[in-house]
This record gives structure tokens, C-alpha cells and sequence, in this order.
């Protein structure tokens, strides 16, 4: 079993159309506490970063409420994201197939799939993302913590605050970028967010994108009998 | 002080030495900075320690505490070599060139006449030789082998600056730098001031220390002048108010004597008080003496003191002994010969030296009654509070009865500040709960007691029941009707003693000022030196102009100061023999030609000739003394003593151990240590941040000096293997207490003789009650002995051992 | 009426005026775009500490927590006279003491510098302060915190090139020294200056007060102290708390006073170049979302990809990869 292609839960259902399991529940229920909780924290954040959002603080309640929440909100984005990585991360192990795929940046961005080569059950840009929201989230906790005043104001120097605090800055610009090209990536490719609404795709969308994981599927007879 | 803290200002040289202005007076401080600022002052600080004052000073000189009269005996010595004296000043001010009697001499340490077994001296040789006119004689040369002059030169000579090192242990370079210094203010253009505190009092030596400085002083011409005098820092706003209405158990009001058993009637009392002029014309102002004391009298007694009572002088107190000052009166106590105390604004189990033995004689009273506005740790010494108060409250019988009172900004009155200036002032606030001003509290006890005196008579009663009370409401004496009764009335009408046509003042009128004083009952006034105060102008104390012509710094219309609101005392002094200011950019009074005016209320009568009176009116002489005669109990000149409690002996006499003549009770004898036990030489000392045993009550000062703590240098903590911040133990003969180390570059062992002496500072503005941190204070640490003329404790100079330990254990 | 106090030991002024410091004398409100040009240009006013003249004695921060009402702990002794231990939402000043040998003369300093804010011309805090009017700057030169609108997030404090602001433990708001901004308001100079008996601290306008140091310095100079200057930083555009120093040329002596203070660098980029770009790139990566989304087609799933699926997974033999030309993966 290739960890990277098939992961637990994954199953074909045939039908008209076929669906196929992609996320169980408890996935995609980590996968929105961390969306949300990312949500919040861009949108307080981004508050916090620049005079002419600190009317996004009118969400919060506040200025103070924004400050205070926004770390909060940052644990519970760091745990949830975490628990979801440990899930995930084997299917994102880079393969030599992703440098294939990447190679075809034009036909990437122009949604021809059909010129790329089969990919499992994540292609590069996905796992892209998934390391790059791993790495910025991992910084930006780290440098959270230290400038969390109320709780490890003494702990650091002020210079050390200064560093994280211009650290956590451009890693939540990052992070937001990469937030936005996943979101649009999902809109973009049509029949995506049923992945994380309702757990499956279809059979089209699986021989499309990933063609190569619902091969494995199939081939391993993952398919619950016809209803 | 001879002159007004605001005088400080125009010095050229300020001493602190024997104080710590800058942090126990950082307001009258600011004059200092003036003279600096303004003038180019220069500011000297000798001490134990490097102090505040040291951190803004030009020039500091480390000294071991109780050595500062071998240091000053070694600049006096240093003038006279180098031909630093103001000589004109010296001949014709002070008694440089009056002969003393043959008897009189100095040998091994000790004057003519001790007597071992008495401690005392048999003082009769120490006296002028008076020539068969009556006056005393002297040779205005200075050659005679016998004048004053001669005797201090030969006095002073043993005080070498390799003799002040050994003693002092003040580096000879630095020695010579201060003396160098002080020297150039031999200069009647360059005028040098002394600011002190109790860092000289509170010796077994503390009024020899201060008349050291003082004698340098006059030799260098500094007294009378602007920018000069000798400045008694005082520790308290009132605390000069204090001495002067006489709350000293031997005095009266306006320095007043009570008498003693001896003087069994009113003319036996006057008979030694006559106080003749000892050269011809001299003023001798004390000839005036039974005015005061009939006036003073007559305040107390009314229509009770009559010529025929001797005005009453049977009703005074006789004193068997010289005084019951604190330390007798808590030795009677320990002894179980006191039953009752009344504390009236007082915190004795922190304020009087070795605390156990207080602790201890509270503990024998049937009752002790506290006034005061604060919770102190005498109302409360019977309460356990683990090592900071471990008494078995069980075992203490004293029944403690506490009365709140206001203080000093809820109730209206006069504070008299270190400058003599009588300050009047307002409530601010009103009392809390159940406070009551003294002046109610003291009334009902006395209404009280002159009722229970009516009623059961007892053995006499008459000085209570005909004591003057002559109040609205006899209930609650007002701040104003004391001061008028304080500043005096024409009982009758008074007449001009040359013209009885003329009416100097209508009968129950306020007298203008103590000149107006009668010796035969015509008039009263219950502090002579505080007449002028309140009189038909108005309250004087109350003004506040504060106009300063040609900014002398005398402000004249700015409240009232004692005497007759003369700014600077012997102002007559900064003029020559001809009557010009000896630094005419600095002049106080001017002769010209016919009598003396200029800025200053002139201490002199205003048409007494230069030549002819003296500028020190109060002296029989009408000169000041170098040679003190008989008037201190310790010698006419100042020589060292070690403390009695000294970490090397006496290396002039190793046999003398504290001040000869200083009392001590033969109970305490037992509890002095030796440098063997406890090797290092503790001092006391205030902080900046508080205020004695008040300010640990209020939140502010206690954040800003939180918690109890003693200095030592950076040798001795290694030494001892202590650290920064640190819990010590420290401990003498007579108690242990433990503080946080404060571990300082500002202390530096001293070389004395030979040896290492390490310095152990001990602040003292802790204790069990209030809002700091709970502490002790140097007090549970201190000898039970005090100066031999005014038994003031000696809390400066003391011996203790130190070590590290752990946090006290406290309730 | 005098626009901006003249000294601190004055009495106050006896009749009743209006507040000489409000919204139209702002010349930097944080976090505010456009702020509208002041009214008037009040006299910039100055705070001068004479370290040579201070004698420790504390009265400063006794007159600073009795004017601002504050209420530090009592704390303990940790084995020196600072007292409090650092500065505190109830300790807007500070006498910082440091025993320090002059290794010229051997001799044994005790330096002790009133520690507070500085009042910068150009103020870190401010620039680094994200909520709009919770640090403002007047045009006499005081920079105050509007406790009302700060968020207590703590950027003023690595703003600051002094270490000065401290967030309350209690209503988690900046506080520091106001310079006495109510009092200056109606013509009164700060508390401390006021409260200091040597007058180690003087108030009055800036030029004044330079022109005071120079008197100072003059004297220091003829008392030996060949360094004795004036601390005015240029780094921050100057400040409206100025030392005279004994020993101007080692400022770090005096419980490390920065010898050339500026804001950092790191904040400088943060609050400089970091927040723009930051923005562009944000702004760049949505905008070329949208206009991928508007230019090109959406990626949908054709029918040919449903038969594709039916085909697969109805033949799970043609999962064998090799058949389709496709190596097996390979990590790289």
C-alpha cells in the first residue's frame, strides 16, 4: 500500500456517478476548526497589521478582544492543523511524479489535467501547501508565543520580540497568500469542495486529478458493494 | 543653627560631616545646589559611608564613626601650621587670649581633676584667671605661654595627619585634601558652613564633636557670617520647637533651668545666675535671666506667683538628679521603680537603645498610655509578632491604653525648623475616626486631675490648682491662645523705666517682644526667646512676604524667627573691629558710625560701639570660647575617645575606654562588647525614602524602600560568603537581628592603626507595624549609654558580627 | 496666556482656562492616515534631569504615583536601592542607581538616572502602535498614551528604543510617563519636576531648558568633568526628556542609557517596508486569483473524465500501471 496514494477511509462507491470517499468526517471537521480558526486569525491579525483593516477589529469586538483572542485562536489552530498533519502528511511526501507535474506549469494553470501526468491522491500544489501552511504555521506559533506578552512577556528580551514580531508579520502574509491560492484552487477546480463538505467526489473528478489514487483504489478492490 | 537653611546658599564651602543632608534633608538641600549653582561651592562630605550627599559632593573622605573629633583636632592643627587663621577675627572674637589658671592641664588623655570612681572631673582649675579689676585676663598678643591660644596649639599637636590616618583611618592624602580645603576659608572672603545632624549627636562624644567644628569655625572666622555657622540639621520639623519650649527634663521653656534640690529657695537659685560680665562692657544677656524667669512664672502661675511666694518657685520641680532623660527614666523603669508611662508622640521600642531592655521595662509598668496618630510598635510591644517581636505577651501585665491623635497636617499650630524660623501653619484635612488634637486630650486629663486635686486634696496640691488656665474653652486650649500666652502680656500697665510718663504697653496687652520683659511680675510670657511671635501686629509667625532685598537670603517678612526674628546669630561678627563687613559683598549688619543696620535684626544692642562690645552677647565674655571652661562636662578643649564599643582601643590612652565622664548604669556595663566577639563597627542611619518609624506606615514611601536592610562592603561579604540581597544576621551584646544584604561599593574597609575595620551600616526605619515589609531596627543592636553632657544615645558607633543565615520567621 | 508652561515651581495659574492640549494639537495620532495639519504649533516644551544634581532622594516617583493615582506593590529588597525593581503600569519613573568606578581617578561614582519615558520627536511607540489614536503626539513634543483606544498589544514597547512602556497586568493597557500632559494642559509643569527639592529636574520650553544645560555643563566642566554634555539623542529627532550627563560620552554607564539610541531596524521594517509589500502581496495573490478565475475557464469534470472512472473502476486490471506507460512512483 502506497501510503502517499491511498490513505484510510479512501473507497470507491459505484453509482451513476461513481464517488469516491476522500475525507471521513473527522477530517474534514479538523480541516474547518482549522480553516475557521485561520479565518479568524487573518482577519484579526491582518487588524492588527495595518491602520486601514483595524476596522476588522469591529468582528471581535475591540481592540482589546481582538488582542486577546487572536494567540487563543492561534493555539487552537496549531493543535487542530496539527492533528490534521499527522493524518496527512505520508500522502504528501514529495515524489518524482510531482516534479513531472510541476514541469507543466502551463497546462496547470490553463486546467489541462489531461496533459499531466497521473498524480495520487495529492499533486504538488497541493502539497505545496500543505508544507508551506506546516512550516508558517510552526513560525508563527513559535514567534506568537514569544510576543504573547500576558503570558511570556518576560520571558524573551525586547530584541527578541522585535525579531518575532517582524518573523510572525511576514509569515501571516504568507500564509494568507497560501490561503488564498488553496481557496481559489478549490473554487477553480470545480466539484473540489464536496471533498470537504460531504467527504467524497466523483468518479470523473478522481480520474481527472488524481487519477492515479483512484487507480490504486480501484486496483486494491476498495469498493463498497452497489446500493 | 546659627544661621537659616536658606543662608546656605551663600557659601563657599559646604562640610557635611556628622550628617547626611542630601538624604535625611533633601528639601533644605536645595541650598546647597543653590550655592553650587550660583556661587561655584564646593561641597566636602566626610563619612563612614559614601552617601547621597557624597554622590553630588566635589570632594569625599571616608572616616571611621566616633573618630571625627581627632580629624577636626587635625585641621584646627593644620590651620594654625600653615598660617590658616583669620587672625583678627580669632583675637578679638574669641578667647584665644585669655590666660587660664595654672592648675588647669592635659595629660595621657585625661584632664585636671578625674576622678575615677565618680566619673566625673572636679572642674574648678578649668577657668580664666580673673585680675583684681574682676575681669578676666588676657594678652591680646598672644605670647603668653598660658592664654587659650597656646593651650589649643599644644592640645591640638599630638593630632598629626599620620595620627588623624591611624585613627580615622582617612587616607593622609585625602586628609590633607579636606584640610587644604577648609583652610582656604581662613579668607574673610571665602566663608565655609557646617551642616551636621546626628551623626555627631548621637555619640558618647556628640557635643564635643559639634564644638570641634565649631572652634575651627571661629578660628577660620566663619561665625556670624553669610554662608558660614555651625547648621544642626534638625531631624524632625518641630524637633527644634521641642528643645526650645523646653520638653528636656531639666529645662525650662527658653533654655531655662528647672532647679535643682541644692537650690532649695528662689534667691539660691538666682545666686548663680548673676552671670556678671567677665571683661568690662560686655552685654552678657543673661544678666537678664530673672525676667525670663519671673515672666515665665507668672505664665504658669497668674495672680498665684507673687513677690511674696518668690512667684511661686516653690511649685517647680527639684531635680535630685542632673536629668531624667530617656535613658535614666527607662533604667528607673527596668529597675521597677516607674509604674506608669505616658508616651505622647513617641515610638520608644524603636527610638531607645537597646531595644530588649525596653521591651523588658514595659513590661514591668502597671500602665502606658500612647498618643499618637499611628499604630507604633509601642502601643504594641506586647503583641507577638515571631522574630520581629518575640515577647510572651501572656506573661506582660501592663495594661496599654491607646489615644489616637491628629497630626500635623490636621491641626493648626507653629513647627520652629532647624533655622529658628517659627512657621505657622493649617489643618489641611480633618481627623480620622476617633483622633482628638493634644491640646483636648491634654486639657481633659488635666481638668480631670485638678478635680480629683480639689476634692482629695493630697500632699500638694497648689501647683495644679492654681496652674493658669485661662481658656475660652477650658475643655480644648487653642493653638492661638498659647502662642499669645507663649509671646507674653503687660500683666499691668508698663512704663518706660526713664520716663514713667511714657506707656511702653497697656495692661493685658501682648508685650512687642522679650525687651519689654519685667522681673517684678508685671509681666508674663511662657517662652522668652519665642516673644515677638504673636504680638498686637498680629501673628507674626503667619507672614509669608517673601522679599528679599538685594537676595541675601535673610527674608526677613517670612514667618518669625528667634530671637527678636534675627536671621543669623552673632551677625555682629561678620564686621570687623571698626564695624565694616569683613567681605563687603556679604555684609549682614554695618556700623555707621552712630549704630548698626543693614539686612538683619542686629545681634547686638544697635548702638553699642564696635570696639568696645563684643559680638557674642550671650557669653559673659562677649567673646566665643575656645577654651570652654568649666561648661562641658569633658573637657574645656575636645580630645578623641574611642565609643565604647570600638573595634581598635584608644591609641592615646589604651586604658580610657569610651568617653570618660559619660554615664553608664552599672547594668549596662555587662552588655558592651569587645572587638574580639564582634569584630565589626556598625552605625545607624536614615534613608531618604523614609521618615523615622512614620512613613513605613504609608503605602508610597513603603514601595519605594520596601524592606529592611543592612550595608557592608564587597570585602567583607566575600569574607563572610555573603550575598547580594541576601538574608544576614547580625548581632551584639545586647541583641540579634536579621536584614537583606545590600552589598556596596559606597563601603570600603577602613585602614585604622593597623587593621582592617570593616563598616556595617544599619538603617532604621523598620519594625512590626505598617505597610512595609516587617523588620527590626538598629536599636534591638545599641549600647544603653549616651553623651556625657546630654546623654543623647550613642546609636553611630557601635560593634556587631555578621553572618549569613535564612528569612526571619514573622507573624 | 502662555501656550505651554515655562516652569514647574511656579504656582498654579488661579483662574480657570480650558485645556491647552487637545485633538487640534496633535502632530501624529498612530495608526492614522490622514490627520489634518494642526491649528496652531504650540512652544515644544522639555523636561531637563541634571543627573549631577539628583541625590536619589525618590521624590519624583512619590510626586509621580501621588499625581497619577498608581499603587505599586511593596515589593522586597533584592540587595540595591532601586525601588521598585522596573518600571510598572504603577511606576511611570524610576531612579535607576549604579555604582560605577571611574577608572581615571579610581574614585567611586553613584549614578543615579531618573529612568521614563523620553518623549522622542520621533517616537518608536507611536509608529509602532497599531490602534488608531491610542498614542498621540502633541505639538509641543509629549507623546501620550490614550488609554481608551489601546488594544494592550504591546508593539509600543519594542517600539521604543528605551524600554520604557509596560502593559497593565490589570486592564491590559500601555501606561507610561505622560509628562504630566493634564497638568502642562492648563499651564503646570510635571509633578516630579515640581516635587524635585534640587531642582535636578527642570521644566520649561526646550530651547530654555538647552539653553539651562549649557549652564550646567559649563559648571560641570570647571568641576573637572571634561565630558560633561547634553543628551538630546538625534537617532530619535531629539527628546522632550533630556539628561545633562557627567560623563556624556559613555551614556551606558548610567544603568544603560543607549549611547545612540534609534528605533530598531526590525521595527523600522516591520512597520516600513513589511507592511506595503505585505499588503502588494496579499492583494497581488487575490487579484490574480480573481483574474484567473475571470480570464481563463473553470477546471471542470468532463464526461470523458466519468467514463474514464467508470472504465477504471469497473476494470481494476487497468490499474496496473506499467500497462498505461507509467513507471511506478518513486519518492524523490
Amino acid at each position: 500500500m502506497k501510503a502517499e496514494r491511498v490513505q484510510p477511509g479512501d473507497a470507491i462507491h459505484p453509482g451513476n456517478p461513481i464517488t469516491v470517499n476522500r475525507y471521513g468526517p473527522a477530517a474534514r471537521a479538523n480541516h474547518w476548526i482549522t480553516a475557521v480558526s485561520l479565518i479568524l486569525l487573518a482577519l484579526s491579525g491582518l487588524a492588527l497589521f495595518h491602520p486601514s483593516l483595524f476596522f476588522l477589529t469591529g468582528l471581535f469586538g475591540g481592540g482589546q478582544n481582538t488582542r486577546a483572542w487572536h494567540p487563543y485562536i492561534g493555539v487552537v489552530l496549531f493543535v487542530s492543523f496539527f492533528i490534521f498533519f499527522a493524518q496527512l502528511w505520508r500522502a504528501n511526501l514529495p515524489t518524482r511524479t510531482d516534479v513531472q507535474w510541476l514541469s507543466h506549469a502551463k497546462d496547470i494553470i490553463g486546467g489541462h489535467d489531461e496533459k499531466l501526468p497521473e498524480v495520487g491522491k495529492y499533486n504538488a500544489g497541493q502539497k505545496f501547501i500543505f508544507w508551506a501552511m506546516a512550516g508558517l504555521i510552526l513560525l508563527l506559533i513559535v514567534t506568537g508565543v514569544i510576543i504573547w506578552d500576558q503570558y511570556f512577556g518576560a520571558a524573551t528580551a525586547v530584541q527578541t520580540k522585535r525579531y518575532a514580531v517582524l518573523i510572525h508579520s511576514i509569515c501571516a502574509v504568507l500564509i494568507i497568500c497560501v490561503f488564498i491560492l488553496h481557496v481559489y484552487a478549490g473554487i477553480w477546480t470545480r466539484g473540489t469542495i464536496r471533498a470537504m463538505t460531504r467527504g467524497t467526489v466523483t468518479g470523473g473528478w478522481a480520474y481527472r486529478h488524481h487519477r492515479k489514487w483512484l487507480r490504486d483504489l480501484a486496483g486494491r478492490g476498495r469498493q463498497t458493494p452497489a446500493e | 543653627m546659627t544661621n537659616a537653611w536658606t543662608d546656605i546658599k551663600n557659601s563657599d564651602l559646604v562640610v557635611v560631616m556628622g550628617g547626611n543632608a542630601a538624604e535625611a534633608h533633601p528639601c533644605g538641600f536645595k541650598w546647597v545646589t543653590e550655592a553650587k549653582a550660583h556661587r561655584g561651592a564646593k561641597l566636602i562630605v566626610v563619612d563612614p559611608r559614601y552617601t547621597r550627599t557624597a554622590s553630588v559632593a566635589d570632594y569625599y573622605a571616608p572616616i571611621r564613626q566616633g573618630t571625627d573629633i581627632a580629624f577636626l583636632n587635625g585641621v584646627i592643627k593644620y590651620c594654625i601650621d600653615n598660617d590658616k587663621v583669620q587672625w583678627e577675627y580669632t583675637k578679638n572674637f574669641t578667647n584665644a587670649a585669655y590666660i587660664v589658671k595654672d592648675g588647669f592641664g592635659y595629660k595621657d588623655g585625661l584632664f585636671t581633676g578625674y576622678d575615677e570612681t565618680k566619673r566625673d572631673y572636679d572642674r574648678s582649675s578649668w577657668d580664666y584667671v580673673i585680675g583684681d579689676d574682676g575681669f578676666a585676663v588676657v594678652d591680646m598678643t598672644l605670647q603668653h605661654p598660658r592664654c587659650v591660644w597656646n593651650l589649643l596649639k599644644e592640645h591640638v599637636s599630638i593630632y598629626t595627619p599620620e595620627m588623624v590616618e591611624r585613627i580615622c583611618g582617612t587616607p593622609k592624602d585625602k586628609f590633607l585634601k579636606v584640610a587644604e580645603m577648609m583652610a582656604e576659608c581662613s579668607s574673610p572672603t571665602k566663608n565655609m558652613t557646617s551642616m551636621y545632624a546626628l551623626g555627631w549627636t548621637q555619640h558618647s562624644s556628640g557635643s564635643q564633636n559639634i564644638r570641634t567644628m565649631a572652634m575651627l569655625q571661629l578660628i577660620l572666622g566663619n561665625i556670624g557670617v553669610r554662608g558660614g555657622g555651625m547648621n544642626a540639621l534638625r531631624g524632625h520639623s518641630n524637633i527644634q520647637g521641642l528643645t526650645d519650649i523646653g520638653l528636656l527634663s531639666h529645662l525650662l521653656p527658653g533654655y531655662l533651668n528647672i532647679p535643682t534640690e541644692k537650690e532649695v529657695d528662689f534667691p539660691t537659685y538666682m545666686s548663680t545666675r548673676g552671670f556678671k560680665p567677665l571683661r568690662p562692657g560686655q552685654t552678657s544677656y543673661w544678666q537678664n535671666y530673672k525676667k525670663f524667669f519671673v515672666s515665665f512664672q507668672k505664665a504658669m502661675w497668674g495672680a498665684a506667683a507673687t513677690p511674696e511666694n518668690n512667684f511661686a518657685y516653690d511649685y517647680l520641680p527639684k531635680l535630685d538628679v542632673p536629668a531624667y532623660d530617656v535613658l535614666r527614666i527607662f533604667e528607673m523603669m527596668d529597675e521597677g521603680k516607674v509604674n506608669g508611662y505616658f508616651c505622647q508622640g513617641f515610638n520608644p521600642v524603636l527610638a531607645f537603645p537597646n531595644r530588649g531592655k525596653i521591651t523588658r521595662s514595659l513590661s514591668k509598668l502597671k500602665w502606658l498610655v500612647t498618643m499618637d496618630p499611628l499604630e507604633t510598635e509601642t502601643s504594641h510591644f506586647w503583641e507577638n509578632h515571631g522574630d520581629y517581636n518575640d515577647v510572651d505577651t501572656a506573661s506582660i501585665q501592663t495594661e496599654v491604653i491607646q489615644l489616637p491623635t491628629t497630626c500635623f497636617a490636621e491641626e493648626e499650630g507653629s513647627l520652629t525648623n532647624s533655622g529658628r524660623w517659627i512657621q505657622w501653619h493649617w489643618p489641611a484635612g480633618s481627623p480620622p475616626g476617633e483622633a482628638q488634637h493634644d491640646n483636648w486630650i491634654m486639657g481633659q486629663i488635666f481638668l480631670r486631675m485638678r478635680e480629683l486635686y480639689r476634692k482629695e486634696g493630697g500632699a500638694f496640691p497648689d501647683p495644679i490648682l492654681n496652674l493658669s488656665w485661662d481658656y475660652a474653652n477650658p475643655q480644648e486650649p487653642t493653638a492661638e491662645e498659647l502662642a499669645k500666652e507663649i509671646n507674653g502680656r503687660a500683666i499691668t500697665q508698663l512704663t518706660d523705666p526713664t520716663d514713667p510718663t511714657k506707656v511702653q504697653v497697656e495692661a493685658g496687652k501682648l508685650l512687642v517682644n522679650f525687651s519689654q520683659l519685667r522681673d517684678d511680675g508685671s509681666t508674663s510670657s511662657g517662652c522668652w526667646i519665642y516673644s515677638g511671635c504673636w504680638n498686637e501686629h498680629g501673628n507674626n509667625m503667619a507672614r509669608r512676604d517673601n522679599h528679599d532685598p538685594d537676595d541675601t537670603g535673610a527674608y526677613l517678612n517670612w514667618t518669625f524667627a528667634w530671637p527678636l526674628n534675627r536671621r543669623t546669630l552673632y551677625n555682629r561678627a561678620s564686621a570687623d573691629m571698626n564695624g565694616k563687613p569683613w567681605d563687603p559683598a556679604r555684609k549682614i549688619i554695618e556700623w555707621d558710625g552712630s549704630k548698626w543696620s543693614g539686612y538683619d535684626v542686629p545681634d547686638i544692642a544697635p548702638t553699642a560701639k564696635p570696639q568696645d562690645v563684643g559680638p557674642f552677647i550671650m557669653n559673659q565674655e562677649g567673646v566665643s570660647r575656645l577654651f570652654a571652661r568649666g561648661l562641658m562636662r569633658d573637657g574645656p578643649f575636645p580630645a578623641h575617645y574611642e565609643p565604647f564599643e570600638t573595634p581598635i582601643p584608644n591609641v592615646l590612652n589604651p586604658k580610657i575606654r569610651g568617653n570618660p565622664v559619660a554615664r553608664v548604669f552599672q547594668n549596662d556595663v555587662k552588655q558592651f562588647g569587645t572587638a574580639d566577639e564582634f569584630p565589626y563597627a556598625a552605625t545607624s542611619y536614615r534613608l531618604t525614602e523614609h521618615f523615622h518609624y512614620w512613613t513605613k506606615h504609608n503605602p508610597v514611601n513603603a514601595a519605594l524602600q520596601p524592606e529592611f536592610f543592612v550595608e557592608i562592603s564587597e570585602e567583607l561579604a566575600k569574607e563572610k560568603g555573603i550575598e547580594l540581597g541576601g538574608w544576614v544576621r547580625v548581632w551584639s551584646k545586647r541583641g540579634s537581628i536579621k536584614a537583606k544584604a545590600v552589598v556596596t561599593k559606597r563601603i570600603r574597609p577602613l585602614m585604622c592603626d593597623g587593621k582592617a575595620v570593616h563598616v556595617v551600616g544599619i538603617p532604621l526605619h523598620w519594625g512590626f507595624m505598617g505597610a512595609a515589609k516587617k523588620g527590626f531596627g538598629p536599636n534591638s543592636l545599641t549600647p544603653f549609654v549616651g553623651d556625657a553632657n546630654i546623654e543623647t544615645p550613642e546609636y553611630k558607633a557601635f560593634l556587631v558580627n555578621i553572618e549569613p543565615t535564612t528569612a526571619p520567621v514573622g507573624v | 496666556m502662555m501656550d505651554s508652561p515655562r516652569t514647574a515651581v511656579s504656582n498654579p495659574p488661579i483662574q480657570p482656562m480650558d485645556s491647552n492640549l487637545g485633538e487640534r494639537d496633535l502632530i501624529r495620532r498612530s495608526a492614522t492616515a490622514s490627520l489634518p495639519k494642526p491649528e496652531r504649533q504650540l512652544t515644544p516644551v522639555a523636561k531637563l534631569i541634571d543627573v549631577s544634581k539628583c541625590i536619589g532622594c525618590k521624590a519624583c516617583q512619590s510626586a509621580c504615583i501621588e499625581w497619577n493615582d498608581t499603587h505599586p506593590a511593596v515589593g522586597e529588597n533584592v540587595g540595591v536601592y532601586t525601588n521598585p525593581h522596573d518600571l510598572s503600569e504603577n511606576m511611570f519613573t524610576l531612579m535607576r542607581f549604579t555604582e560605577w568606578v571611574n577608572p581615571e581617578t579610581d574614585n567611586l561614582e553613584w549614578l543615579i538616572r531618573k529612568d521614563g519615558c523620553m518623549h522622542c520627536s520621533d517616537p518608536g511607540c507611536l509608529k509602532a502602535c497599531p490602534a488608531p489614536g491610542a498614542i498621540v503626539q502633541y505639538s509641543n513634543g509629549i507623546v501620550d498614551f490614550v488609554h481608551e483606544n489601546c488594544i494592550g498589544c504591546g508593539y509600543c514597547v519594542k517600539g521604543c528604543p528605551f524600554n520604557i512602556p509596560r502593559i497593565s497586568k490589570t486592564d491590559r493597557r500601555a501606561y507610561k510617563c505622560t509628562l504630566c500632559s493634564d497638568r502642562v494642559a492648563v499651564g503646570q509643569g510635571p509633578a516630579c519636576a515640581k516635587a524635585c527639592p534640587t531642582q535636578a529636574i527642570v521644566f520649561g520650553t526646550k530651547e530654555d531648558m538647552k539653553k539651562h544645560a549649557d549652564e550646567r555643563i559649563a559648571d560641570l566642566k570647571s568641576r573637572g568633568y571634561a565630558n560633561a554634555g547634553l543628551y538630546d539623542p538625534p537617532g530619535v529627532g531629539g527628546t522632550h526628556v533630556m539628561y545633562v550627563l557627567h560623563h556624556n560620552d559613555k551614556p551606558h554607564i548610567y544603568a544603560d542609557l543607549p549611547d545612540q539610541p534609534k528605533i530598531s531596524a526590525v521595527v523600522q521594517s516591520w512597520k516600513g517596508v513589511t507592511k506595503y509589500a505585505g499588503l502588494a502581496v496579499m492583494g497581488l495573490a487575490a487579484a490574480g486569483s480573481i483574474l484567473h478565475g475571470i480570464l481563463g475557464k473553470p477546471n471542470r469534470v468532463t464526461d470523458e473524465d466519468e467514463e474514464g472512472a467508470e472504465k477504471l473502476t469497473s476494470n481494476p486490471s487497468a490499474t496496473d500501471p506499467g500497462a498505461d506507460g507509467h513507471r511506478p512512483e518513486e519518492r524523490v
